[in-house]
């Protein structure tokens, strides 16, 4: 792999994003809005209701965390959307890079947006709520990294669709995250859902990762057995994102689809 | 002598529809053949698959003697691009698009050759702009930066001076002219300008329905089908084979 390349398509990405204010404040407002949000509502309920008294520091690091997810994912989506709505598709593909040096370049650009969306939210989190993600420790660093390996992994299969079938896949794009987030159990216990419901969502890493946020934050102890079964459900789906990835740039080239991309 | 580009017996079919239908060609070193036909008549699909794009249903690419679907990456060091219908990042200055690329390409020295091309191309008047900002003439010029920042030994340009004014077409020609006789670049030119064809290529491919009907230098071309240029000649050989 030549880090020069990588190092290349990163810039192409960072320029875009250094360069426009616009761009910059729309990383950081919708994670702040989606907190501020969830800080309002987890308070009105913290007050009204003696169910458990931690309801607003669950809800909002588990919104948080789910952001990262979601920010990670989205990201990843856009560097690939980029490229065809400023039609570069070609350029991109015609450029001497193999699909490894692709993939981690834009691993490691999805990281860097997802950042600067994020860490403003999480600041503000604590003078606005009395909240702050930190409190989780070390196993944040756990989590975080396993949000952002399943956050990617979406990212690799949903930019295989737009490899494979262009930019018509750009609604599922969209809509992905939305659709895994009433089954990856973010904010209740996998219990709330039904039978048949339940048995699909612990396929899902999500359900492990987010169940272990609340038992450290109600409990203060740490399970890693929730751990171990995220990462290991986070490795088969990332093998299979990428295997699909290097699947649909194979296809594409039978069915033509990199050539007309954009047009 | 290895040739720069070689085609032998390349088709590509989608489904049942033959794109391109068994063609072969040489590319020599220092050469600039055209490739000329009707819209649809394949001409981009043979370039999708020199570029790797596209993967051929039949026959082979060899790039220096070396086929291009067992070594893509590496023999695409030696290629580039240019087409109207593909554009650079349109929010990234003309300067951060140029560096963007040369690091994609590995280019050595790459400030160097920024700079070179800023002079060759007179792209210094507008080098910190946003590159959607630019006119059709200035973002062609930044396109054609682009597609020699790699010194590629084998160019592909598709349709270079399409929709361009009458003045930065010659510039562009003028240019390609030049460039290609100091770096000794083998050119694959795609166009409907037949001015243009007569005026770079030292031989020309027609084609049609995703076949080559005819091919020669356009002197020969136009002596054997009795026409006073090669846009009859274009109209002879297309009309013939509808």
């Amino acid at each position: 792999m030549n880090l020069n390349k990588m190092y290349g398509l990163f810039l192409r990405h960072f320029y875009l994003i250094k360069s426009s204010l616009p761009r910059i404040l729309d990383l950081i407002y919708w994670p702040t809005i989606q907190i501020i949000l969830w800080g309002f509502i987890s308070k009105f309920f913290s007050i009204y209701s003696n169910y458990y008294s931690n309801t607003l520091g669950v809800i909002l690091t588990c919104a948080i965390l789910y952001d990262i997810l979601f920010r990670s994912s989205i990201s990843f989506n856009m560097l690939f959307l980029e490229e065809i709505w400023s039609r570069n598709f070609t350029n991109l593909f015609i450029a001497p890079l193999n699909l490894k040096e692709i993939i981690t370049s834009l691993i490691f650009t999805a990281l860097v947006r997802t950042l600067i969306g994020l860490v403003p939210a999480i600041i503000l989190t604590s003078p606005l709520f009395g909240v702050s993600i930190l409190k989780l420790g070390f196993p944040l660093l756990i989590l975080f990294l396993s949000l952002y390996i399943f956050g990617i992994t979406l990212g690799l299969f949903v930019s295989s669709g737009l490899i494979r079938f262009g930019p018509s896949f750009e609604n599922i794009a969209w809509s992905s995250l939305f659709l895994l987030a009433p089954l990856g159990c973010i904010y209740y216990p996998i219990e709330i859902l039904p039978n048949f419901f339940q048995i699909i969502a612990k396929g899902l890493p999500l359900v492990y990762i987010f169940d272990e946020t609340r038992n450290i934050l109600l409990n203060g102890s740490v399970n890693y057995e929730n751990i171990k079964q995220a990462y290991l459900l986070n490795l088969i789906y990332l093998f299979g994102g990428i295997g699909l990835f290097y699947l649909s740039f194979l296809r594409a080239r039978v069915k033509g689809t990199l050539i007309n991309m954009g047009e | 002598m290895i040739n720069s580009l070689q085609i032998i017996n390349l088709s590509k079919a989608y489904d049942a529809k033959e794109a391109v239908k068994n063609i072969s060609f040489k590319l020599s070193q220092n050469e600039i053949v055209g490739i000329l036909g009707p819209n649809g008549c394949g001409k981009t699909t043979t370039i999708g698959m020199i570029l790797g794009l596209l993967k051929p249903t039949s026959g082979k690419i060899l790039i220096h003697g070396i086929e291009i679907e067992s070594h893509r990456v590496d023999l695409l060091n030696k290629l580039n691009f240019i087409s109207p219908y593909i554009e650079l990042p349109k929010k990234l200055t003309v300067k951060q698009n140029l560096e963007v690329y040369g690091r994609l390409y590995d280019v050595n020295k790459l400030k160097i050759k920024i700079d070179y091309l800023c002079e060759k191309l007179r792209l210094y008047e507008f080098i910190n702009k946003i590159t959607g900002e630019l006119s059709s003439g200035q973002k062609n010029r930044v396109s054609l930066a682009k597609s020699i920042i790699n010194d590629p030994e084998v160019l592909l340009l598709d349709e270079p001076t399409a929709s361009l004014d009458p003045e930065t077409g010659d510039f562009v020609r003028s240019f390609l002219e030049k460039y290609q006789k100091e770096k000794k670049t083998s050119i694959l030119l795609a166009s409907h300008n037949m001015s243009e064809v007569e005026r770079l290529c030292s031989s020309v491919l027609m084609m049609n329905k995703g076949a080559i009907i005819d091919q020669g230098t356009p002197g020969e071309l136009i002596n054997k089908h009795g026409r006073k240029n090669m846009e009859e000649v274009f109209l002879k050989l297309t009309r013939e084979t509808i």
